[in-house]
């Protein structure tokens, strides 16, 4: 395909959409934006001379959230037009917006998708397990996170509160692992 | 002599924002400015003083956890300075808020105004906060966009803090005399400020109309208030004293006067957070 421009690819959304999934998360780089459903709109502005997108961060306080924009940003300059990434929390990111791929990848790497967060019910618990209590947790969501390495349901939420904000820290009683699950928000 | 660069926004659409804010009337804009003042000083006040347990929390998951929920809280509290630089439009960036500003200029409630204290100050404080700033946050209406929308996101983040909260504070009213004399003894210290996150703003009348606000401040705490009774009163624990008769100091500031009062803890704390932009103002993160 040839442009009309310049020598950059036609600037159809299909095309945007393949080169946003190469973007990878700086953190867990097998996972793109776009699986992780961080990508908003998508427009062509201008007869196809101008794009923006719309990124929703997982989190607002995220420290990844430039780095993230500016590498959309440059693998977007292959189209040779001009280029707007804008923060959005018009619709608010959820992490039921991860794809099922999304989800499998995140498996694949050592961490447990989230749970989904069902559509009109309250998120996510009412009671949180502390470190050392011998409470099990009872977790008011769709069901329980399966271990990522041995795929057991006996697990138990260890701590809401891991190494990045959009983690929880699990444990398995199957396979006696500790595990990471992305947090149901 | 020129100031540090600006620098572009990270959580905001700026041109978005522009446009919303030239819809405003100039005293809506000025009272949306002191709302979002305050609620952003709230948040970062809370995070740095609670970010001082990073390292030395009473255990791993807690070091762990107060690092994370004070990440939080900055990210916030930057995402809300960066929303006031587009309405206060003065050539200030958002970190030209957060740090360039001398102690008495801070907004905090009077509650944040405190040392880290021990862990069960650290929870009573926490725990009468994040009440707080739920019922406040649940009565932003959608009369600004960007601020609504931002609250939206806010709210499904801020559940886990009240979560952590919440657990935490039955479990040291709960967990034996020491803790639970220790927890006694925050709440009471905290006592009436414990509503200063609900102290009054003069433009509040403009917000209602304007849609920016759902419900009054004064409804908001009667929100937290009913919220506190339902978690309090089975723990045998006593509710913070309400406000018996008029303010003491006359309500003619735009914001209200418990805002403005802070004590030695809080210059300690600014002198803390200001240390690397005093050191570098031009460095960019």
């Amino acid at each position: 395909m040839t442009s009309v421009l310049e020598a950059g690819p036609a600037v159809t959304r299909e095309a945007i959409i393949d080169v946003l999934g190469e973007v990878p998360d700086p953190e867990i780089p097998n996972v793109s934006v776009v699986e992780l459903g961080m990508i908003g709109k998508v427009e062509i502005e201008s007869h196809g001379r101008g794009i923006r997108v719309e990124l929703l961060p997982t989190f607002v306080g995220c420290p990844a959230i430039e780095v993230i924009r500016e590498a959309i940003a440059h693998r977007l300059e292959a189209f040779g037009v001009r280029v707007r990434v804008d923060v959005s929390f018009a619709t608010p990111w959820s992490s039921d917006r991860i794809s099922p791929a999304g989800r499998e990848k995140l498996r694949g790497s050592g961490f447990a998708p989230p749970a989904w967060v069902a559509s009109g019910r309250p998120l996510p618990m009412l009671e949180m397990p502390l470190a050392g209590s011998s409470t099990t947790s009872a977790l008011d969501l769709d069901g329980p996170v399966s271990c990522p390495f041995c795929g057991s349901k006996r697990t138990s939420l260890q701590s809401a509160f891991g190494p990045t904000l959009c983690r929880m820290v699990w444990h398995c009683a199957e396979c006696r692992q500790p595990f990471e699950a992305f947090k149901p928000v | 002599m020129t100031g540090p660069a600006t620098v572009r926004p990270t959580t905001i659409d700026p041109e978005a924002a522009a446009r919303a804010v030239a819809r405003l009337a100039a005293a809506t804009r000025a009272a949306l400015a002191d709302l979002v003042l305050t609620m952003a000083d709230d948040e970062f006040v809370s995070g740095f003083t609670d970010s001082e347990w990073t390292g030395i929390a009473p255990v791993l998951e807690e070091d762990v956890a107060m690092s994370s929920i004070s990440q939080d809280e900055l990210g916030h509290a930057r995402a809300l300075y960066e929303l006031l630089a587009a309405i206060a439009d003065d050539g200030r960036d958002a970190d030209a808020i957060a740090y360039d500003r001398s102690p008495a200029q801070y907004r905090h409630a009077a509650l944040l105004d405190r040392a880290r204290g021990d862990w069960a100050d650290t929870i009573a404080r926490r725990f009468l906060y994040e009440l707080a700033d739920e019922a406040r946050l649940a009565s932003i209406g959608d009369g600004f966009a960007p601020l609504a929308e931002l609250v939206a996101k806010l709210r499904r983040e801020e559940r886990y803090h009240r979560m952590h909260a919440v657990a935490w504070l039955g479990r040291l009213a709960e967990g034996g005399t020491e803790a639970r004399r220790r927890l006694e003894a925050a709440l009471a210290a905290l006592g009436s400020d414990a509503a200063s996150v609900f102290a009054p703003l003069a433009g509040e009348a403009e917000l209602l109309d304007a849609g920016i606000l759902s419900r009054s401040l004064a409804s908001a705490e009667a929100a937290w208030r009913a919220d506190l009774t339902t978690i309090l009163v089975p723990l045998g624990l006593a509710l913070p004293p309400q406000e018996s008769g008029a303010p003491a100091v006359p309500r003619i500031a735009r914001i209200g006067a418990s805002r403005m009062r802070h004590g030695e803890a809080f210059d300690w704390l600014h002198s803390q957070f200001t240390m690397v932009r005093r050191t570098d103002p031009e460095a960019i993160w």
